[in-house]
C-alpha cells in the first residue's frame, strides 16, 4: 500500500528552541523522498512528527487525505526504520519481523509465512531462526527494513538507516533500498546528511537547514539549479564568486562578466563545469597545483586578475595539467543567486 | 621469551588478592565444611565424617521449621519488593524530568545509608505498640486499642521490603535507562499498545536487571540475622537466628557450620536457577 | 500509567522509604525517655549524652580505623588483581575472576563463620584486626569488579606510551594507571568504607573486647526503645550521607563530565 502525505505549516518548539519553522511539503504516493541536511537542521524532528513520536507545536500532518497529527504511532499507517535498528534482541528474526502482525492479531502460521517472505525480499531467506546479535550491521539493517515493511505501511520512515555502515556496504544497500522501494511501491521518507546518498536514492530531495526547507526538487535539479546558497554548498563542492550586479553585467574580482544581475549576487560554478571551453569566459588563470583523483584531476587556479582568489576545477582524466602554466578558463554551467534575500 | 616475562609480572600482580581470598575465604569455608560433618559429644567436638547434623536439620521439626520460615520470608520479600520497585523505577526513568532524575534517585536510596542495625530498629518506632502508626490511629479514633504489628513476620517482611525496594529500584532503573528508547518506539510503531509494549519488549529486556536484583535480595535476605531478630519476635526463628543460637547458647559449632552450608546450598541453587540472567561481574 | 497515578505512587513510595528514617531523626530530638509520640522538644540532650559516652565514642574510633585500613587493603589488592587480569593473558583468567568475585555472592554470616572456624583452629585470638580481615574479604570483590570494569584500551595505550618513554612497571602503575583510574578508585574506596563501617555480623562474631560501632549499637538496642539509639543512628546516617554527597559532588560529577 502507499499514500500521499501533506505537511501543513508545521512548527515545533522545544522550550525556547524553535526546531521547525512553518514547514510545508506535499509528497505524492509512492515517492522516494530524502530529507537532507546537517545535524540539528530539524530533519529527524520532522520524521518523528510524521511517525507520531512527537506532536508538533502547530500545523497538520495529513496521510492519505486523513488528519494524522494527533494519532498515536501504533494507529498510523507509517512505520519507522530506526537509526540503531531497535531490533528486539530477545526475539528471533522471524519473531522480530512478525511482531507487527502479531500485534494486529494475525495467527502464528500466517505471521511466519509473511515474515519468511519479507526476509526473502531483503535477501535473508533462511535466517529466520537466528537472533539479531548473530548478524552483521548490514544484515540487521535488512531485518529492520523487513520488520517495518511486514505490516504493509502506506509510508515508511527511515532515520539515517545507513549511517552505521561502511562506505562500500552503504553504496550496495542504497541500490537495494531503491530496488525494494520500486517493488513495494510504498512512500519512503528517508533522512540523511550524506548528499551522495540523497542523490542515489531520491525521487525528490528536500534540503533542510535550521528548521526550514531550503530547497525541494529532483537530485539533478537541486544539484544544478539550487535555490539558495546553503543548498548549493550542501549538495557538493562549488566555487563562489561574489559580485555586484549592475543591470548590464556582474562586477566581480575577475572583471565585469556578461551576466544579467542586479544588486549583490553570488556566481556559483561547480568544479566540473570549469574547463577550456564553455559559454562563460572567466579569463586567464595560473594553475597553482593539481592532483589526480582517478575520475578527474583536481586543480587550483589563481586568476591573473585576482591572484588571491582560488578556483577549483575538475579536469578530465585525459588532461595534462602543468603547474605554473596559464590558461583561459571557461564555465559551461553556472548559477546566480541574489544575496539580499 | 617476552611473553613469559610479562606473564610472570601478571601473576605477581594477581597473587596477593588470590592469596588473600584463598586464605581467608576458600580455606575457611572448606574448614567449616569439614567441621559440619563433625559432631558434639558433651562439650567437645568429635571430628570425623558424620552426616548427623544434616539429618537433624531436615528431620528435627524446630530446625526444619527455621529453614521453611527463612525460605517463606525470602520469597515473600523478593516478590513484594519486585512488584513495588518496578513501577517506582519506571516512574523515575520515564516520568520524572531528566534533570531531576538523579536527585530523585539519590533521595530514593538515601535511607539505604542509615546504619544497618538502626534501620530495623527505626521500624520499631513506626510499628511498635506505642509507635507512630498506633498513636496516630488512636488519636484519630480509628482504633481504641493498639494493634500489634511489631514482633511478627509482618514487621520482618516490612523491614526487609523497605531495604530491598531501594536496592531493586536502583538495579531496575539502571537497566531501564540503558535500553534504547527506540525499542519502545519500534513496538508502538508496529502497533503495540502500552501493555503489549511492556509485556513483549520492555519486561523481557529488563529481566537481567530484575533477576540480578532478585538474586541480591535473596542472598542478603536469607542470610540476615538483624532484621528478624529485632522485628520478628520470638514466635518463629529464621535460619541465621538458629545459627547464632548454636554458636551462642549451645556452643555447637558443627551444627552451626552445617546450617551455614545448607544456607550456602540454597544460595547456590538460586544462583544456578537464575544464572542465565545474572551479570554479577557487571555490578 | 496515567500521569497523576505516577506522581501519587512516587509520593507514597518516598513516604514509605522515608517514614522510618524520619521517625528516627525526629525522635532523636525527643525531650523524654521514650522515642515515641507525642513529640516533646526539640532537645539535644541525647546527642550530648551519646557524644559524651566513652564506649560509643571509642567504638566509633574503632569503626573508622577498621574501615579505613580494610578498605585501603581491599583497594590495593583489587587494583593489582584487576590490572593483572585486564592486561595479561594469564591462563585460567575466568576461574580467577570467579574466585575473586565469589565472596560477593555469599552471605556475610557464612564468611564470618568460616573465619571463626579458621581462627578457632589456628588459635588466633579475636580482635579488631580479625574482623578487619573479614572486611577485606567482602570488599575485595567490590574493588576488583569496579576497577576491572573501569580499565579500558585508552589506559593500555597510555601505559605503553609511558613504558616507551622509559618508565619502569612500578612507575607505570603509580604514575599513569592509578591516577587515570582515580575516580573509580575513590568510588571503590568510599563504597568499601561505608560497607565496612556499617557491617555488623562479621564484626559481631570476630571481635572480642574492642568492638566496632554497629556492635556497640546492637548492645545499646537490647535495652529497648531509647532516644539514645535514635541519636546514634542519626549521627551514623549523617556521616554516611556526607561521605556520599562528597563523593557525588567531587568524583562522580567529574566522571560524568
Amino acid at each position: 500500500m502507499t499514500a500521499a502525505l501533506s505537511i501543513q505549516s508545521i512548527d515545533m518548539k522545544f522550550g525556547e528552541v524553535r526546531a521547525l519553522h512553518a514547514v510545508e511539503l506535499e509528497i505524492e504516493a509512492g515517492e522516494f523522498i530524502v530529507l537532507l541536511g546537517p545535524s540539528g537542521c530539524g530533519k529527524t524532528t520532522l520524521l518523528s512528527i510524521l511517525g507520531g513520536f512527537l506532536q508538533p507545536t502547530s500545523g497538520k500532518v495529513m496521510i492519505g487525505g486523513r488528519d494524522m497529527t494527533h494519532v498515536q504511532p501504533k494507529d498510523r499507517p507509517t512505520t519507522t526504520m530506526f537509526q540503531d535498528y531497535a531490533l528486539f534482541p530477545h526475539m528471533s528474526l522471524i519473531d522480530n519481523v512478525g511482531f507487527g502482525l502479531r500485534m494486529r492479531g494475525v495467527g502464528r502460521k500466517e505471521r511466519h509465512r509473511r515474515a519468511g517472505e519479507l526476509l526473502a525480499l531483503v535477501g535473508l531467506p533462511d535466517a529466520g531462526h537466528r537472533r539479531p546479535h548473530e548478524l552483521s550491521g548490514g544484515q540487521r539493517q535488512r531485518v529492520a527494513l523487513a520488520r517495518a515493511l511486514a505490516v504493509d505501511p502506506d509510508v515508511l520512515l527511515l532515520d539515517e538507516p545507513l549511517g552505521a555502515l561502511d562506505l562500500k556496504l552503504r553504496r550496495q544497500m542504497q541500490d537495494e533500498l531503491k530496488a525494494i522501494q520500486r517493488r513495494v511501491g510504498t512512500t519512503f521518507i528517508h533522512v540523511t546528511h550524506d548528499q551522495e546518498e540523497a542523490m542515489a536514492l531520491a525521487d525528490r530531495i528536500v534540503v533542510m537547514n535550521a528548521g526550514r526547507i531550503e530547497d525541494v526538487g529532483a537530485p539533478q535539479h537541486v544539484y544544478l539549479q539550487p535555490r539558495t546558497l546553503f543548498s548549493a554548498a550542501f549538495m557538493g563542492e562549488i566555487n563562489r564568486i561574489d559580485g555586484q550586479g549592475t543591470g548590464e553585467g556582474l562586477d566581480t574580482p575577475l572583471g565585469r562578466l556578461p551576466l544579467a544581475a542586479n544588486g549583490k549576487t553570488a556566481l556559483l560554478i561547480r568544479p566540473e563545469a570549469i574547463g577550456g571551453s564553455g559559454d562563460l569566459a572567466l579569463g586567464p588563470a595560473k594553475l597553482v597545483d593539481a592532483a589526480f583523483f582517478g575520475t578527474h584531476h583536481r586543480c587550483h587556479y589563481a586568476p591573473i586578475s585576482a591572484p588571491e582568489l582560488r578556483i577549483v576545477a575538475h579536469l578530465p582524466q585525459s588532461a595534462v595539467p602543468v603547474e605554473g602554466s596559464v590558461s583561459e578558463l571557461y564555465a559551461d554551467h553556472h548559477v546566480l543567486i541574489a544575496e539580499d534575500r | 621469551m617476552a611473553r613469559a616475562h610479562d606473564n610472570r609480572q601478571g601473576w605477581g600482580l594477581v597473587a596477593p588478592a588470590l592469596i588473600w581470598t584463598t586464605a581467608f575465604f576458600v580455606v575457611p569455608f572448606l574448614m567449616m565444611l569439614a567441621l559440619s560433618f563433625a559432631k558434639m559429644e558433651g562439650r567437645s567436638v568429635v571430628t570425623g565424617f558424620f552426616p548427623d547434623n544434616y539429618i537433624r536439620i531436615f528431620t528435627e521439626p524446630s530446625l526444619l521449621r527455621g529453614l521453611v520460615v527463612s525460605l517463606e520470608i525470602t520469597v515473600t520479600v523478593t516478590v513484594i519488593s519486585m512488584v513495588l520497585a518496578y513501577p517506582l523505577a519506571w516512574i523515575i526513568a520515564f516520568r520524572v524530568p531528566e534533570r531531576w532524575q538523579r536527585l530523585v534517585l539519590i533521595l530514593t536510596i538515601l535511607p539505604f545509608w542509615t546504619s544497618y542495625v538502626v534501620r530495623s530498629y527505626s521500624w520499631l518506632l513506626v510499628l511498635g505498640q506505642n509507635g507512630v502508626i498506633n498513636k496516630t490511629l488512636m488519636t484519630l479514633g480509628v482504633i481504641s486499642e493498639p494493634i500489634s504489628m511489631s514482633a511478627s513476620r509482618f514487621a520482618t517482611v516490612t523491614g526487609f521490603v523497605h531495604f530491598f525496594v531501594m536496592l531493586l529500584t536502583l538495579t531496575i532503573y539502571a537497566n531501564l535507562k540503558e535500553l534504547s528508547p527506540n525499542y519502545a518506539r519500534a513496538a508502538q510503531d508496529l502497533g503495540a499498545g502500552r501493555l503489549a509494549t511492556f509485556r513483549h519488549v520492555i519486561l523481557p529486556l529488563t529481566l537481567p536487571g530484575l533477576m540480578t536484583g532478585a538474586f541480591l535480595t535473596l542472598v542478603l535476605c536469607i542470610g540476615d540475622y538483624i532484621t528478624p531478630q529485632i522485628l520478628g519476635g520470638n514466635n518463629e526463628l529464621t535460619l541465621p537466628q538458629l545459627i547464632m543460637m548454636q554458636l551462642g547458647r549451645r556452643g555447637d559449632f558443627p551444627m552451626a557450620s552445617a546450617m551455614a552450608v545448607v544456607l550456602m546450598g540454597i544460595v547456590t541453587l538460586a544462583y544456578l536457577f537464575s544464572a542465565r540472567w545474572l551479570r554479577i561481574d557487571r555490578l | 500509567m496515567t500521569r497523576a497515578f505516577a506522581w501519587i505512587y512516587l509520593a507514597v513510595a518516598l513516604g514509605f522509604i522515608f517514614l522510618p528514617v524520619g521517625m528516627l531523626v525526629l525522635f532523636s530530638f525527643q525531650d523524654g525517655r521514650l522515642p515515641v509520640p507525642p513529640f516533646n522538644g526539640p532537645s539535644l540532650r541525647w546527642y550530648a549524652d551519646v557524644l559524651g559516652d566513652r564506649r560509643l565514642m571509642s567504638a566509633l574510633g574503632n569503626s573508622l580505623i577498621v574501615a579505613a585500613v580494610s578498605s585501603a587493603i581491599a583497594l590495593l589488592l583489587g587494583f593489582l588483581a584487576a590490572q593483572a587480569l585486564a592486561r595479561y593473558r594469564l591462563p585460567g583468567t575466568l576461574l580467577m575472576r570467579v574466585v575473586l568475585i565469589a565472596p560477593f555472592t555469599v552471605s556475610y554470616l557464612i564468611i564470618a563463620l568460616g573465619l571463626l572456624t579458621l581462627y578457632n583452629r589456628t588459635g588466633i585470638g579475636l580482635s579488631l584486626w580479625t574482623a578487619g580481615v573479614g572486611h577485606v574479604v567482602i570488599n575485595l570483590p567490590l574493588c576488583f569488579a569496579i576497577l576491572y570494569a573501569a580499565i579500558g584500551d585508552h589506559h593500555r595505550n597510555a601505559e605503553r606510551a609511558a613504558r616507551d618513554l622509559g618508565a619502569s612497571e612500578v612507575k607505570v602503575l603509580a604514575l599513569v594507571t592509578a591516577p587515570m583510574l582515580m575516580p573509580s578508585m575513590l568510588a571503590a574506596f568510599f563504597l568499601s568504607f561505608t560497607f565496612s563501617w556499617d557491617e555488623f555480623i562479621i564484626a559481631f562474631l570476630l571481635t572480642r573486647f574492642d568492638v566496632t560501632l554497629p556492635v556497640e549499637i546492637w548492645s545499646l538496642l537490647r535495652s529497648g526503645l531509647t532516644p539514645r539509639a535514635n541519636a546514634v543512628g542519626s549521627l551514623v546516617f549523617l556521616v554516611s550521607v556526607s561521605l556520599l554527597l562528597l563523593l557525588e559532588l567531587t568524583v562522580f560529577r567529574k566522571v560524568r563530565r
